[in-house]
């Protein structure tokens, strides 16, 4: 059976160029960089080029690039990093539908002592702005407000949270992950202090992220015992996982046009759905979204049912009903949002990659109408 | 992905007897759409008084169907009498098991029946009414609900009754309120003990409730602080154990011993028992 793999917000394939640029780095320059020898004094170089090519997506300088093991590890570092090396009176300033990498780190400091706020979205999913400029205003602030969302696609106004942050005189720092490689980012006019990437949702391998900390922004380190990162993060790198992130950084800056692609494909997929599947809505804003994905609401039937079926068709999506949420309530976005519970509950997510095909859409668009006839027949909310 | 038996995927993929069954003598209908999973059970009787015919709707996960497929499949045949004494341990098994965190689905299940039973006696609302105090007002579960789940599954923790009945999944706040229901189901099981224990127990079933005892009473306190204790042997009423971890050298590890371990053994096990640490 054919693989349709259409949660690329969960994580993505290795591209095949990453996993070349990768392999000597196991068996041939296995180096410590930090080595006073040839052997591993030879590796720094590309090390250094991957931070190059980091940078260069994000349109920063590479002295600001931080390598980390994934894109939790750069939250964590930025938000509870920055909080411990501002006031203690810091206020901690969030919104209600970022991912748990942020919100964990983000209750925690609730729990040490820190007012905390988190922003609530409206129906669409848009962040509450008056509610924004209110929190912010007091100036002493940590504010981490995501980018792109994981699971609606909805993007927030960065530059003018960022903007809105800094003229207040806090700290601003953005989940990026779900947007770097699908949307240009740059750091020369985005007022952002700190941005998290992670490799693994743009076609680098699982294990490998980074942290942009911009020069003069005080991070406290993370992790105590090594120079390494420039004294920012201790821990011998992980060189060929950075090589790899590097390559990916450059592919995806290379490939930035292809997004048009995949939203067309996105977009049909989207349209077909709603043509043949009766009673179903989109979350979030659909004219303000990541080009890769979209989430659904399948009313009158629950998501985990409907993701086994798909499963048995090869198609891989994700759900935000309780049962796949690893909890007994529905998604805290989909919840945030709003959406009612005749809908929460049978929300699908498909999030499409460069890779993604139109024989992948068809697949779906040719499957998922029996999917929603067989269960919606179970339906006691159906007559 | 759930690790669902392939016995729980047949059922959910070629889910048997959907839909309702005309004029029927029984209707049950539980849950709700904002609970996640709901299911309208209807059943007539033949004129043996057995279920002749039985059929379900659901909405909710892979497991809740099977689980109401399954439900049916049990109870065709069946008097009222007999369908009445089948448990959800009865569909969870039918199934070849259910994951932990799914067992609510075997619940729904046995509800669903129950109130189908009962609209058919007495002709009752077809909807389950809520009976009693309403500890959890997230997912409206009863004390009774929990009380049964309890009872019926020997059910010890928060986490269990959360997996078992729902309740404790939402805002948490009724957490306190089940800790009490379980503290007071605990105390009664104790109390029916002695009659049972007025029997001398034998050195296996005396290891064992120690064993148990150490397992639920004391390590996850010493495990909090980083410690653990062993079992190392036990010479009539003397209990040797070894302080592990954290707990090794600590200073108030004499206190440990008697206050909490000491106690706990008497209390649960024997009064006599007297807990010693081995000595390296």
């Amino acid at each position: 059976m054919k693989n349709v793999y259409l949660d690329n917000n969960a994580t993505t394939a290795v591209a095949p160029e990453v996993l070349e640029a990768m392999l000597p780095f196991f068996t041939d320059y296995w180096g410590n960089p930090s080595s006073m020898h040839r052997f591993g004094g030879q590796v720094t170089p590309y090390v250094d080029d991957a931070r190059e090519k980091v940078a260069a997506l994000l349109g920063a300088d590479p002295s600001e690039i931080v390598f980390t093991s994934c894109g939790t590890e750069s939250n964590n570092m930025a938000i509870r990093g920055a909080a411990e090396a501002m006031d203690p009176q810091t206020r901690i300033v969030t919104s209600r539908v970022e991912h748990p990498a942020v919100l964990g780190p983000c209750r925690h400091l609730g729990d040490r002592g820190h007012e905390t706020v988190e922003l609530g979205v409206d129906a669409a999913g848009h962040l509450d702005m008056a509610e924004l400029r209110k929190a912010v205003a007091h100036g002493h602030v940590l504010a981490s407000i995501m980018w792109a969302n994981n699971e609606t696609g909805v993007l927030f106004p960065v530059e003018e949270i960022a903007a809105l942050v800094k003229q207040a005189g806090g700290v601003f720092h953005t989940d990026a992950v779900q947007v770097a490689g699908k949307l240009p980012i740059d750091l020369r006019r985005l007022p952002a202090d700190m941005l998290s990437i992670s490799g693994h949702k743009l076609h680098a391998p699982k294990g490998i992220g980074a942290l942009f900390i911009r020069r003069g922004t005080k991070v406290n380190t993370f992790l105590l015992g090594g120079h390494q990162e420039n004294g920012r993060r201790g821990g011998t790198e992980n060189v060929p996982y950075i090589v790899g992130l590097g390559r990916a950084c450059e592919l995806a800056a290379a490939h930035l046009e292809d997004e048009a692609h995949v939203a067309r494909l996105r977009d049909r997929l989207e349209k077909g759905l709603l043509a043949s599947c009766p009673d179903v809505r989109i979350n979030g804003d659909p004219a303000l979204r990541l080009p890769n994905t979209t989430n659904l609401s399948f009313q009158y039937i629950e998501g985990e049912a409907i993701l086994y079926h798909l499963s048995d068709f090869g198609v891989a999506a994700s759900s935000g009903s309780a049962c796949t949420s690893g909890s007994l309530e529905p998604s805290h976005v989909i919840r945030a949002m709003g959406v009612p519970f005749t809908a929460a509950h049978g929300s699908i997510r498909f999030s499409l990659s460069r890779y993604s095909t139109d024989a992948d859409v068809d697949c779906v668009l040719q499957h998922m109408p029996g999917i929603v006839n067989k269960l919606r027949a179970l339906s006691p909310f159906v007559h | 992905m759930w690790n669902y038996t392939d016995k729980v995927l047949d059922h959910f993929r070629n889910p048997r007897n959907v839909g309702e069954v005309p004029n029927p003598d029984g209707v049950g209908e539980v849950g709700s759409m904002a609970c996640g999973d709901a299911l309208r059970l209807t059943f007539k009787l033949g004129p043996d008084k057995r279920i002749a015919d039985v059929k379900f709707k659901t909405f909710g996960c892979a497991s809740a169907i099977a689980s109401s497929s399954a439900l049916t499949e049990i109870v065709k045949g069946m008097t009222l009498e007999e369908a009445e004494k089948v448990t959800n341990q009865d569909i969870a098994k039918f199934l070849g098991g259910l994951p932990e965190q799914k067992m609510h689905c075997s619940v729904l299940g046995r509800e669903a029946l129950e109130a189908a039973i009962g609209n058919c006696r007495t002709g009752s609302t077809a909807k389950r009414i809520l009976e009693g105090k309403v500890i959890c007002t997230c997912f409206g579960v009863t004390e009774e609900d929990i009380v049964r789940a309890v009872r019926e599954n020997n059910l010890t923790t928060v986490e269990q009754v959360t997996n078992y009945t729902k309740a404790g999944g939402g805002c948490k706040g009724c957490v306190p309120d089940i800790e009490a229901i379980l503290a007071r189901i605990r105390k009664e099981r104790e109390a029916a003990r002695p009659a049972a224990a007025a029997r001398r127990l034998t050195i296996v079933e005396k290891l064992k409730l120690i064993e148990e005892t150490l397992d639920r009473e004391v390590r996850p306190m010493l495990k909090r602080d980083g410690g653990d204790i062993a079992l190392i042997d036990v010479q009539g009423d003397r209990v040797l154990v070894s302080l592990r971890g954290m707990c090794a050298g600590c200073n108030v590890a004499q206190f440990t011993l008697k206050d909490v371990v000491e106690a706990k053994l008497r209390e649960f096990v024997l009064p006599t028992l007297v807990v010693e640490e081995e000595k390296p």
